[in-house]
């Protein structure tokens, strides 16, 4: 029987937002103005404060040795848990109880000092993720060899090359030997080559020592093949929590909407699997009210990377077989054929102007934002093929 | 297997092994202190000397003022001596306080992305200070040798009260860096205290300046007297000069008893904030 080495009860996180002042922190004088205005009032002060539940009633548990993927979008709560599980802040309400050493990588080097030397940086992060100086020193050289920066150990990181500051940052944390370990989104950076070797160092830690992991990624590719289970994420709630390919689905399938002064924008992959592989179609609706736009509109989607990179653009009017003059349309439809995107995380923008020539009557940026699936390719490709989709488009009434 | 740490979170709990955790994180302690003497004096011309010359200059300057507005010196002691015994814990007082102030800050980006006690942080900030301090102690060395000053046994009390001026600067360091995790004025109040309390402390002058003039009011020696460091200086003196450098022993005690409660709310305000930290910074 197993018993539970992570078991979160009705976990919450409530931040107070502050409406009209950016600055996070309080100056002592509004304080002090605040108390002395109070003192002349009687009623209660105004409030300019709103709620915002990071985490509401999260619950969940995990055995020992298991993987289990934390998924969801940006904003619903990942970064709050692990920040809450790694006690960097505090929940609200709620209970969390960690049977074991809990070691977190919310950050690729945190703690790196710019002017000290790789070599006095292995001692300082491996102190500050918790590893006491004689386990620093017995995996010393262990962990220079997997960062590959033997050359460069008595040069200030400052110099380092991002590359070999991401691969020695990383490679003190895979060292780590804690009975939890929590990493945040932290293969992000560095090549592909060295993206999988850190997760075979992972899966290596995991498989070898039965370690508990958590692992908190936007990149799907990841998640399928290091977590045998995953926890969605959504507005602060877990809305799924099951064996990876259940949950995936959920994460693909669900919450593509988006909208803006009366257009809709959905998506939903045609694929039964409820991924969109390379080689499905996904089918993309843009929608607005009847009788808003005249015969002769046209409709732009455009997808992007997250990081901006402009993958490719599809415009109604230059679509084959496509006939814009139509009457009564109440929206358009695109399908579009994944052309060989895999894991990375995609949005598209969706535009519509009434006649050509003229500028978009209504643009949403960021409309919608999805992950292709990588089913049927294999770990060692080349980088992915960026070609025009096939697509059609449809006029819908 | 290792053996079994069990960690429960819950809102508003107080941690019940913070002090265990506090030893167990003691390596951390000691890298951030041994991370912060590296980096110190990286990419300038004379390193370490930073270190004596700082209050070295300070030494200087309070040596003429004290000369200047006729400050009495004591018995046969000289005046760079009895000024020097008063700088060297006054700057370390003033740089362990303005630093520890503003540690957390410098150090935001581990308070939100790693677990550690926060304690640590500013706790280690002084600990650097006190190696400033010891090696700026060869001033005082020189000084010695050069006028041929032989201090006598009580020299040997002087680790108490170095200690004391360590929970003097470990006090007031702690509240105002928790203080200045939520309210950044303090940013621009610390250099403020610093500047003021030179001037308030004993070192152009002595306190016998202070309690030997009758033109001053009761009142005012009184205050005098609840400054912490008054009591620390006055224990340096009396330690490193002899009996030429008497006690004002209710001043002396009111002075040690403020700097024991600035440790002990500081210590206790720190730990009240300490959990949110990571939500405000």
């Amino acid at each position: 029987m197993h018993t539970p080495i992570i078991s979160v009860e009705g976990l919450s996180k409530r931040y107070l937002l502050r409406q009209q002042q950016a600055a996070r922190y309080t100056a002592l004088r509004d304080v002090i103005a605040e108390n002395v205005r109070g003192l002349f009032r009687t009623a209660p002060p105004r409030m300019r404060t709103s709620e915002f539940m990071a985490l509401n009633e999260v619950s969940f548990q995990v055995n020992a040795g298991e993987r289990v993927g934390i998924i969801g979008r940006n904003g619903a709560g990942k970064s709050t848990l692990l920040k809450i599980l790694s006690r960097i802040t505090e929940p609200s309400k709620g209970r969390v109880v960690l049977e074991g050493r809990v070691a977190s990588l919310l950050e690729v080097g945190t703690g790196f000092h710019q002017e000290l030397t790789g070599r006095e940086n292995i001692y300082l992060n491996g102190a500050i993720l918790g590893m006491s100086r004689a386990e620093i020193s017995r995996k010393f050289d262990e962990i220079v060899a997997f960062a590959e920066v033997e050359r460069f150990l008595d040069t200030p990181v400052k110099r380092y090359s991002s590359g070999m500051y991401v691969r020695l940052a990383f490679a003190v944390a895979a060292h780590l030997e804690p009975e939890i370990l929590i990493v945040d989104e932290v293969l992000a950076v560095g090549d592909a080559a060295f993206q999988r070797k850190c997760l075979g160092k992972m899966q290596e830690i995991s498989a070898g020592a039965g370690r508990t992991i958590l692992f908190v990624s936007h990149n799907m590719g990841a998640i399928r093949t290091f977590c045998e289970r995953c926890i969605l994420l959504d507005g602060g709630q877990v809305r799924a929590d099951g064996p990876t390919d259940r949950v995936l689905p959920l994460y693909f399938g669900g919450g593509h909407r988006g909208g803006k002064d009366g257009v809709e924008v959905s998506a939903r992959p045609l694929d039964p699997s409820g991924e969109w592989h390379a080689g499905t179609t996904m089918a993309i609706e843009v929608r607005w009210p009847p009788g808003r736009y005249a015969p002769g509109w046209q409709a732009d989607i455009a997808c992007y990377t997250l990081d901006g990179h402009k993958l490719f653009a599809l415009q109604s009017h230059t679509m084959r077989n496509f006939d814009t003059p139509l009457q009564n349309s109440t929206g358009v439809r695109f399908d579009v054929v994944n052309p060989g995107l895999v894991d990375q995380e995609v949005r598209v923008d969706v535009g519509i102007k009434p006649s050509a020539y003229v500028a978009y009557d209504v643009l949403i940026e960021q409309a919608l934002t999805f992950t292709p699936g990588n089913k049927g390719i294999e770990e060692n490709r080349l980088g992915d093929v960026l070609l025009v989709p096939h697509a059609s488009c449809t006029a819908l009434y | 297997m290792t053996k079994k740490h069990r960690i429960v979170l819950e809102a508003g709990t107080v941690d019940r092994h913070y002090w265990r955790d506090l030893w167990t994180y003691r390596g951390l302690f000691g890298f951030l202190a041994w991370r912060d003497i590296l980096v110190r004096y990286k990419q300038t011309a004379i390193g370490i000397a930073w270190s004596a010359i700082r209050p070295l200059l300070t030494l200087a300057m309070m040596a003429f003022l004290g000369w200047l507005f006729e400050s009495k010196v004591p018995g046969d002691v000289p005046r760079l001596l009895l000024v020097g015994a008063a700088t060297l814990p006054w700057t370390f007082f003033s740089t362990a306080f303005s630093e520890a102030s503003n540690s957390l800050i410098a150090n935001s980006n581990l308070l939100t992305k790693v677990y550690f006690p926060r304690l640590i942080v500013p706790a280690s900030t002084v600990i650097v200070c006190l190696v400033d301090f010891l090696i700026s102690f060869i001033i005082l060395v020189v000084l010695m040798l050069a006028y041929r000053f032989t201090p006598d046994v009580r020299l040997l009390l002087l680790p108490l009260f170095l200690l004391l001026a360590l929970v003097t600067a470990m006090g007031s360091g702690l509240l105002v860096a928790a203080l200045n995790v939520k309210y950044r004025d303090f940013r621009f109040l610390v250099p403020f205290i610093v500047q003021f309390g030179l001037y308030a402390s004993p070192v152009a002058f002595t306190s016998a300046d202070i309690f030997g003039n009758e033109r001053i009011p009761q009142a005012l020696k009184f205050i005098y007297a609840l400054n912490p460091m008054v009591g620390v200086i006055d224990g340096f003196r009396w330690c490193i000069l002899g009996g030429s450098s008497p006690l004002y022993l209710p001043a002396f005690l009111l002075s040690i008893g403020i700097s024991l409660l600035l440790l002990v709310v500081g210590v206790r305000y720190f730990r009240s904030t300490e959990r949110g930290f990571a939500d405000v910074i």
